[in-house]
This record gives C-alpha cells, structure tokens and sequence, in this order.
C-alpha cells in the first residue's frame, strides 16, 4: 500500500522550522499563543472538531443570497449520515462513523501554479476572503439520489481575484486532503488518492460555484468535507471536492480521480444531465432523500439559466 | 445430530429463522430505522438475503457429501423457496419505487441496463423453479428432467453475483464475497462429477 505524505500539511509548515528547533523560544512562543487563543477566539478556534463528533459553531451573521432555492431542505441528520467520503468508507452511513476524530485544525489550502500571488490560506484568511452567504442548493448525486442543503460560503471567484491568475491559467486542479493514518478505510475504496478534482476557469468563476465552509447555519461536519468544500449545485455531486487542500491554476485540463477510474462513466464536465445516462443506470430521474418515488431530474440541476450559456455549442453527449 | 436434523421442529426453526431478516426490515420501516434512504436500504438488504439465501442452498448438497448427512436435503426446498422470497421482495422494491410499478418503464429499463437485465434474468429464472418445488411437479417432471430444470440455480447464481458486481462504483468487496462463495460452491460440483463418473468408469471396467 502506498503511504503517501501529504506535503502541504507537515508540522514543519504549522510550526516554523526557526522556532520548533530552538525549544526555550518556542515554550515561550507557545505561552504567547495560548494567552492569545484565550483573549481572542476566533471562530475557527473554537470549531476544534477533533473532540466533537460534529463541528458545531454556529455563523452569526449569514447574508441571504438569490441562487437559494425555497424548496424542502433535507434534515441535518440525513445529511449527515449519508454520504460519499470514500476516505472514510465506502458504504453511506461509514463517513459519519470514521470521520468523526478527523482533525481539521490547523488547516491551509494553498493556491498555486499560474496565478500573479501564489499564496497560502490559513482556515481564518479564508474565512476573511469574503462575506459569508447562505446557500441553500439542490444537489445531485451521478448515483440518482438528491438532497437539498443550505450551503455557507462564498462565490469561489473571490479567491480566485485574490491569487490573479495569469492568461495561462484555463483550468483549475483541486486536490483533497488524504492521510492513510487518519483514514484507513481508503484503502478498500477502490479509488486513488488523494482525490483530485478540476473545473474549467469560468466554471470556477461561475456565480453558483461556492466555496463552502458550512452547513445549516454551523461550520461543516466532517462526513461532509470539513473544514472547506467546492459546492458546484449544477454538476453531479463528486465533481464537488471535499477537505479542500490544495488549488492550481494550469493551462491543461486537470485529472479527476472518477474519470481516472472509468472515463467512459464519468466524464471532465459531469454536468447534470438527464438526457445522458451513466452506463449502467438512468440519470432521467433521482430519488429526493425523503420521498419514495422517483422524480425527473433537470438540465444542469435546474440551474440551466445560470450555467448553460458556458456549455453552448459543445456536445454534451460527447462532453459528459 | 441426525435426530436432530430430521426433528420437525428443527425445521420450524430454520423457517422461522429464515424469516427473521424479513421481520427486522418490517420491524425497522414501521419504526423509520432505515436510514436517510429507506428504499435503497431495503433494496440493497432484500438482494443481499436473496444472495445469501442462494449460497446456502447451494451449500446442502456439498456440505451433505462432505459430512455424511444425508439428512441436510430436507432444508433445501425451504432454504431455496426463500431465496425466491427474498428476490420477490427485491423484485418489488425496484418495480414500484424506482418503476412507480409501470411495467412498460420497468421493461425499457431491463433491455438498458446490463446490471439490471442480469437481476431480471435471475429472478424469472427462478420462478419455474419455485413453481416445480413441490412434491406433485416432481412426481408429473420425473426425477431427472426434474434435476436437470433444477440445475438453473447455478445460472441464477452466477447472475445474481454479476449483477451485485455491475452495480457497484469502485469497492468490489462485497460482490466479490459472493463470487468466491458461489465459484467454491459450483468448482466442489464439477471436482465431484468429475470424480463420480471416474468411479463409475472404474466400477465399470472391473466389472466387465
């Protein structure tokens, strides 16, 4: 099996190098740092959902947004407890189980590849980057089930002004966090990890795209890609990467780990499309978590006059 | 143990048993115990009862050989009638949930989908074997032909394994179980014919 180090999250990259090999520094550092955390907490701080089974702080002010549909949210509970985190297992209940001592604190994601301010964002810069909004999106699994969520976040392109990508930059690579020692069940998933994800650039820029650090008013659960997630409500759930670590900007059309896997069921785009059925089951109806029968499912999720204008003139049987 | 094994009530016991995965999934759609997706759960349980339920009818003709106990044919009509329950079951949950019980829809969908035409073969290749189950078909059939109508579990087997395999996404695990069980089981009969038939070639040689 292979033991692959993450290189973005070392204690070397948390602790500066200067200052955990000099060790009276660094005790007085600490001192400093833990006087610190108690005069002011900070959200994410507080969120520690290493002894939490979910991250349970609450957002205080949420700004409603436009794109949120009225229908029937989905319960925290059922969104909570079926999931796909291959990570964490592959049946839908294991996540909830598995996930549950996944350390999130600390966290950065670094931006890189051809933007103008390559840079690295702490959980707190992130959450800096622009005001929350609440989103509450349907959701679609290439697995024909749906699930309505208010999402909190914001549109992915404010990160994307930030790090200015140059003219060479046409897509943009995502890659989750992955640690064997943390998530030993990935290793019956049947998939290569860590998993990799990738969106043409205006895609990302799409107003629907959310970069997502939360859920029903709280930050994110672990089974649900804690601490910040790509929310894409018009392409089929997996396209949307959880445990967000890493984002690069590339001339080439980045890999994503279900395409790898099999390319004839799961294409780049994966936009929802009923009319373009998986291989081996129909995609012309979903089950709403919640209902019995089955109901029809919309072009691009029913997002189609937000999104459809960046798919004119392709062939979205060929461009799956 | 074989006053056991030929006790009526031991019979009654393993029907009862053999009823108790129907009654938990009863029990736990009633008490809403099912999860976010109930009817998937109860389709993926109901097909995993059929499958199992195969594996242990095809055990009783090995395991009867194996340990001498003849005895162990008594269950193999009850133990292969469940299995056809619990496919009925699993049969229903895609024709009404998934079809909304439009048989027109669920045919469209049985000519498309590989995984699923596998799934439906299994289950009307099933049924003449449930129908031919009893006493009165077996007398009318004659032994033989009786036997040889039977050995379509074996297809029905490989099928139902296909089909659990066709379905899922990357994590073979689970199917591949079933696979290995059901190969065992049906190598045990072509390792046994193949011994059986040595034997009687001998037989035969020493005696002319």
């Amino acid at each position: 099996m292979l033991l692959r180090k993450n290189p973005d999250l070392t204690y070397a990259d948390v602790t500066p190098r200067s200052v955990y090999v000099d060790r009276r520094k660094f005790l007085k550092t600490m001192g400093v740092a833990s006087a610190l955390a108690v005069a002011g907490p900070k959200v994410w701080e507080l969120a520690s959902p290493s002894n939490l089974v979910f991250a349970a702080t609450k957002f205080a002010t949420l700004a409603k947004s436009q794109y949120s549909t009225n229908e029937k949210q989905n319960t925290f509970q059922d969104v909570t407890h079926y999931n796909n985190f291959y990570e964490f297992g592959t049946d839908k209940t294991d996540p909830a189980k598995n996930a549950v001592n996944f350390r999130t604190t600390p966290w950065s994601v670094a931006v890189e590849g051809d933007v103008a301010k390559p840079r690295k964002f702490t959980m707190d810069e992130i959450l800096k980057i622009a005001p929350l909004e609440e989103r509450i999106y349907r959701h679609r699994c290439v697995e024909a089930w749906s699930i309505v969520v208010p999402w909190i976040g914001f549109p992915f392109s404010a990160l994307v002004n930030l790090v200015e990508p140059t003219p060479k930059a046409k897509y943009v690579a995502f890659t989750s966090y992955f640690d064997l020692g943390q998530m030993p069940q990935a290793r019956y998933a049947g998939i290569d990890f860590p998993y990799v994800e990738g969106l043409r650039l205006d895609e990302a820029m799409n107003p629907l795209a959310l970069l997502c650090v939360g859920m029903y008013g709280e930050t994110l659960a672990n089974q649900d890609g804690a601490p910040v997630r790509m929310i894409l409500p018009w392409k089929y759930g997996f396209k949307s990467i959880k445990s967000l670590v890493k984002i690069r900007f590339q001339e080439k059309q980045p890999r994503s780990t279900w395409n790898i896997l099999a390319p004839n069921e799961y294409g780049f785009y994966s936009n929802v499309n009923p009319t373009v059925d998986h291989p081996r089951w129909t995609q012309s109806k979903e089950r709403r978590l919640g209902e019995i029968f089955k109901r029809n499912t919309l072009m691009f999720n029913g997002y189609s006059d937000i999104v459809a204008g960046m798919y004119s003139g392709m062939d979205l049987k060929k461009n799956y | 143990m074989r006053a056991i094994l030929t006790s009526k009530w031991t019979k009654a016991g393993v029907f009862m048993l053999s009823l108790v995965p129907f009654a938990l999934l009863v029990w736990n759609s009633v008490g809403n115990k099912l999860g976010a997706n109930p009817v998937e759960s109860l389709q993926h349980a109901t097909g995993d009862w059929a499958l199992r339920f195969l594996v242990f009818t095809l055990c009783i003709t090995p395991f009867r050989k194996m340990f001498h106990l003849p005895e162990l044919i008594r269950f193999r009509r009850m133990l292969g009638l469940f299995a056809f329950f619990y496919v009925c079951l699993h049969f229903f949950t895609y024709l009404g949930p998934d079809q909304n019980f439009s048989l027109s829809a669920m045919l469209k969908d049985v000519v498309k989908r590989p995984f699923i035409t596998l799934g439906f073969a299994a289950f009307v290749l099933m049924i003449p074997l449930a129908l031919t189950s009893t006493a009165g078909m077996i007398r009318r059939l004659g032994g033989k032909r009786w036997q040889q109508l039977h050995r379509l579990i074996y297809v029905c087997a490989i099928l139902a394994v296909v089909h659990y395999y066709w379905l899922v996404k990357s994590d073979i695990r689970k199917p591949l179980v079933y696979g290995v069980l059901v190969a065992l089981l049906l190598l045990w009969r072509i390792l046994n014919r193949r011994k059986t038939t040595a034997s009687a070639k001998a037989t035969a040689a020493a005696t002319t």
